[in-house]
C-alpha cells in the first residue's frame, strides 16, 4: 500500500520534476562544471583536459567585474530597504482610505504588469536632460538641469535615475503582499491598542510591523535576490550600452550576459559561468545572513 | 464611577441597505463600584452596548455620561476604560510583561512606577511567575488574566469585559468567574461584562441587565429578576431548566391549565400564558389535587430528580409533542408511567398575556 502510494505520488510529480531537472538542475550543475573548464569553446564543444580555477582568477582580475559588483551592491542595498519602507507606508495608508483603496491598489499594481523595457523607455524620457519632466520639476525648486542618463551624466546621477526606476518598479508586488498581510491582522489588536492609548506611530511600530515581520522577511529576502539579479532595468533605462557611458551601470548579471554573448572567444563562456556562480554564492550568503539576523526579530 | 446612558441608539446598515437597530433608545444607569452583567441572546445588542461605552463604536443618537462628564464624543483612549476582548487580543509578539506594560508606556508613566505597577497587577491576577512568557505559552485562563491585568494596569475608571468566559473550558470557567468577582471586589472598579450565559451572569453579578433586540427588558439583582420577571422573555431566558409555559385561562378568579385548577388570581377572565418554574411544583402525596400528570421520564441527578412530562391532549405526532420539566427532591421516589398529583407554589408561577407581558 505504502509503496503503491509512493509510486502514484512520483507519477503526479513527474512532469514538474522532469521540467525542473531539464531546465533548472541540469543547467545549474552544468554552469558549475563549465566554470572550471579549460579553454572552453561551446560551439565546437572543445576544451583542454582537466579542470581549473583560472576562470575565477580572470573574473576577479577584471575591472569591469568589480564595477558590476559595486553597481549591483549599491543598487540592491539601497533600493531594497527603501522600497520596503515606502511600500509599507503606502500599504498602511491605503488601509485608512477604504473607499479609494481598490483604485489606488490598481494604480500601484500597474508596474507589475508592464514590461520593464517599455517602462524603462518612458523613464528615459522622464530623465532626459532637456525635455524630461524630472528636470522641469527640479527647476521649479531652483535646481539646475542635471544630466541623468545622457553622455555627460555622472555616476551618481545615473545611479539615482536607476534607483528611482528600480524602486518604482518593485513597489507593486510589495504593496500587494503587504496590503493582503495587513488585512490578515486581527482588527482587535488595533482596537486593543486604541484602548491602550497607543499613538498611530506606536501602533505602526509596535503592532503592525512586528505582526507583519514574517512577510517583511519574506519580501526582503526575495527582493534582495531580485535586486542582485538586476539587469533589464539597466537595459530598459540605458539601452544596450548599459550606461550613459559604455558599461558605466553594468551589473553582475549584465557582466555574465556580456561574456556569454561573446562565447565565440575561447574561454569567455567559462568566465560568464564563473561570474554567475560567484553571484549565486553572494546571493546565498546574503539570504542566509538575513535569515539568521532576523530570526530574533521575526514573530511567527 | 457611575455610567449613565441616555436614549442611546446604534444603527447598523447592512450591505442591502437594511437598517438594524442594534441598540435601541437605551436608558441605563450602571451604579458605581458594582459588577453588572449585560445578558441576552446573541444579536441582542449587548456587545454593541459595551463597545459604545468603550468608544470603539460611535452611537447614532443619545449620550453617555461617566458620572457627570459626558463622554459621548470622546475617543476610546481618552475615556479611561479598560476593555477585555472576547479572545483577549493579547499582542502575540510581546511577553506578558510587555503586554501589561504597553498601556503604561503609551501613557508615558515613569519607568520605575510602570515596572512597579506591572508587577502589582501580575500579582493581583496571580501571574508574577509568568511575566516573561509569550501569550501562546499560557493556558486560556492565564491569557484571560493577562488581558484583565492589561486592562486594569492603567487604573481605568471602568472595566469592560466582552464574553470573558466563553473561550474557557467548563472547569476553568467556574474558577475564572470567581477570580473576576474577587478582582472586582479588591479593586472596587465599576465593571460591566457581557455574556449570553444566564448562569454565569447570575452567579457573579451584583445586578443583571437583560437585553433583547437592542432593548433593555429588565434590570435588577439576579434573584429579583429571576423571581419577578418583567415579561415572558426574561422569564424564559433566566433559569435552567427553562420555565415551563402553558396555555391556560382565568375563569372566576381561578387559573386553569386545560381543566385542571392550578391557582387563584384576581384578574378578570381571559386566556393567559402560564409560566411555572420547574421547582415550583410540589408533589401532592395525598393525591387530592386536581393537577395530575402521567410521568414520561425520570432523571435523577444527585439531589434532584427531574420529571419529564408530556402535555396530555389530543394525539399529536412525536415532533409536536409538548413536554415540560418538573424538579422534585430526589428523596421522592417516582417511576416512569406513574400518575403524580401536584400543587403549585404561587410565587413560582407567573401569568403573561399572549404578547408576553406580565399580568399582575
Amino acid at each position: 500500500m505504502e509503496t503503491k502510494n509512493n509510486l502514484k505520488a512520483w507519477i503526479y510529480l513527474a512532469p514538474m520534476l522532469i521540467l525542473m531537472a531539464v531546465f533548472t538542475f541540469y543547467p545549474l550543475i552544468n554552469a558549475f562544471m563549465i566554470s572550471f573548464y579549460k579553454d572552453y569553446q561551446p560551439l565546437l564543444n572543445l576544451r583542454s583536459a582537466g579542470l581549473t580555477l583560472r576562470n575565477y582568477l580572470i573574473v576577479f582580475n577584471n575591472q569591469l567585474f568589480w564595477k558590476s559588483v559595486l553597481n549591483t551592491f549599491v543598487l540592491a542595498f539601497i533600493s531594497v530597504p527603501v522600497s520596503i519602507i515606502v511600500s509599507l507606508f503606502i500599504s498602511v495608508s491605503l488601509k485608512s482610505i477604504p473607499k479609494l483603496k481598490g483604485f489606488f491598489q490598481t494604480i500601484f499594481f500597474l508596474p507589475y504588469v508592464t514590461n520593464a523595457i517599455a517602462v524603462g523607455m518612458a523613464f528615459a524620457v522622464l530623465f532626459h536632460v532637456n525635455y524630461g519632466l524630472v528636470n522641469v520639476v527640479l527647476s521649479l525648486f531652483g535646481i539646475d538641469k542635471i544630466d541623468w542618463i545622457g553622455g555627460t551624466a555622472s555616476w551618481w546621477a545615473q545611479m539615482g535615475a536607476l534607483m528611482v526606476f528600480t524602486i518604482w518598479n518593485s513597489l507593486a508586488f510589495k504593496i500587494l503582499v503587504f496590503t493582503s498581510g495587513l488585512e490578515n491582522i486581527d482588527k482587535q489588536y488595533y482596537d486593543a491598542a486604541r484602548i491602550d492609548a497607543a499613538s498611530k506611530w506606536t501602533i505602526f511600530k509596535r503592532i503592525t510591523v512586528p505582526l507583519l515581520s514574517p512577510l517583511i522577511l519574506y519580501i526582503s529576502i526575495t527582493s534582495l535576490i531580485g535586486a542582485l539579479k538586476a539587469y533589464n532595468s539597466v537595459v530598459g533605462l540605458f539601452g544596450e550600452r548599459l550606461g550613459a557611458q559604455p558599461y558605466s551601470m553594468i551589473t553582475i548579471v549584465a557582466f555574465v550576459y556580456k561574456y556569454r554573448a561573446d562565447f565565440a572567444f575561447t574561454g569567455f563562456y567559462s568566465y560568464a559561468a564563473a561570474a554567475s556562480i560567484i553571484l549565486f554564492i553572494i546571493t546565498l550568503i546574503f539570504s542566509i545572513l538575513q535569515t539568521v539576523v532576523s530570526r530574533k526579530r521575526v514573530h511567527y | 464611577m457611575e455610567i449613565r446612558m441616555a436614549k442611546l441608539t446604534k444603527i447598523f446598515t447592512s450591505k442591502n441597505k437594511k437598517e438594524v437597530r442594534a441598540v435601541d433608545n437605551v436608558d441605563l444607569t450602571i451604579p458605581s463600584g458594582k459588577l453588572i452583567g449585560l445578558l441576552g441572546p446573541s444579536g441582542c445588542g449587548k456587545s454593541t452596548t459595551l463597545y459604545l461605552i468603550a468608544g470603539l463604536l460611535r452611537q447614532n443618537e443619545g449620550q453617555i455620561f461617566f458620572d457627570d462628564e459626558e463622554v459621548s464624543e470622546m475617543p476610546p483612549e481618552k475615556r479611561g476604560i479598560g476593555l477585555v476582548f472576547q479572545n483577549y487580543a493579547l499582542y502575540p509578539h510581546m511577553t506578558v510583561r510587555e503586554n501589561i506594560l504597553f498601556p503604561l508606556q503609551n501613557l508615558k508613566v515613569e519607568k520605575e512606577e510602570a515596572k512597579q505597577r506591572t508587577f502589582e497587577m501580575a500579582e493581583l491576577v496571580g501571574l508574577q511567575e509568568m511575566l516573561d512568557r509569550k501569550p501562546k505559552e499560557l493556558s486560556g485562563g492565564q491569557q484571560q488574566r493577562v488581558a484583565i491585568a492589561r486592562a486594569l494596569v492603567k487604573k481605568p475608571r471602568v472595566l469592560l469585559l466582552d464574553e470573558p468566559l466563553s473561550n474557557l473550558d467548563a472547569r476553568l470557567r467556574l474558577q475564572t468567574r470567581e477570580e473576576i468577582k474577587r478582582i472586582q471586589r479588591e479593586t472596587g472598579i465599576t465593571t460591566v461584562f457581557v455574556t449570553h450565559d444566564q448562569e454565569e451572569a447570575m452567579s457573579i453579578s451584583d445586578e443583571i441587565v437583560v437585553m433583547k433586540d437592542g432593548v433593555i427588558q429588565q434590570m435588577g439583582e439576579p434573584q429579583d429578576v429571576y423571581d419577578f420577571p418583567a415579561n415572558l422573555f426574561v422569564a424564559k431566558f433566566l433559569g435552567n431548566p427553562q420555565i415551563n409555559v402553558f396555555d391556560g385561562e382565568i375563569k372566576n378568579k381561578k387559573i386553569f391549565i386545560q381543566d385542571m385548577e392550578v391557582g387563584k388570581s384576581k384578574l378578570p377572565d381571559q386566556p393567559v400564558k402560564i409560566g411555572i418554574r420547574p421547582e415550583g411544583f410540589i408533589v401532592d402525596s395525598e393525591k387530592t389535587s386536581n393537577l395530575r400528570f402521567d410521568v414520561n421520564l425520570v432523571e435523577t441527578i444527585g439531589r434532584d430528580t427531574t420529571l419529564i412530562i408530556d402535555m396530555p391532549g389530543e394525539e399529536k405526532s412525536i415532533l409536536d409533542k409538548q413536554s415540560f420539566k418538573v424538579i422534585v427532591d430526589a428523596s421522592y421516589r417516582v417511576q416512569a408511567g406513574d400518575l403524580v398529583h401536584f400543587t403549585i407554589k404561587p410565587d413560582k408561577m407567573h401569568l403573561f398575556d399572549f404578547e408576553g407581558n406580565l399580568l399582575k
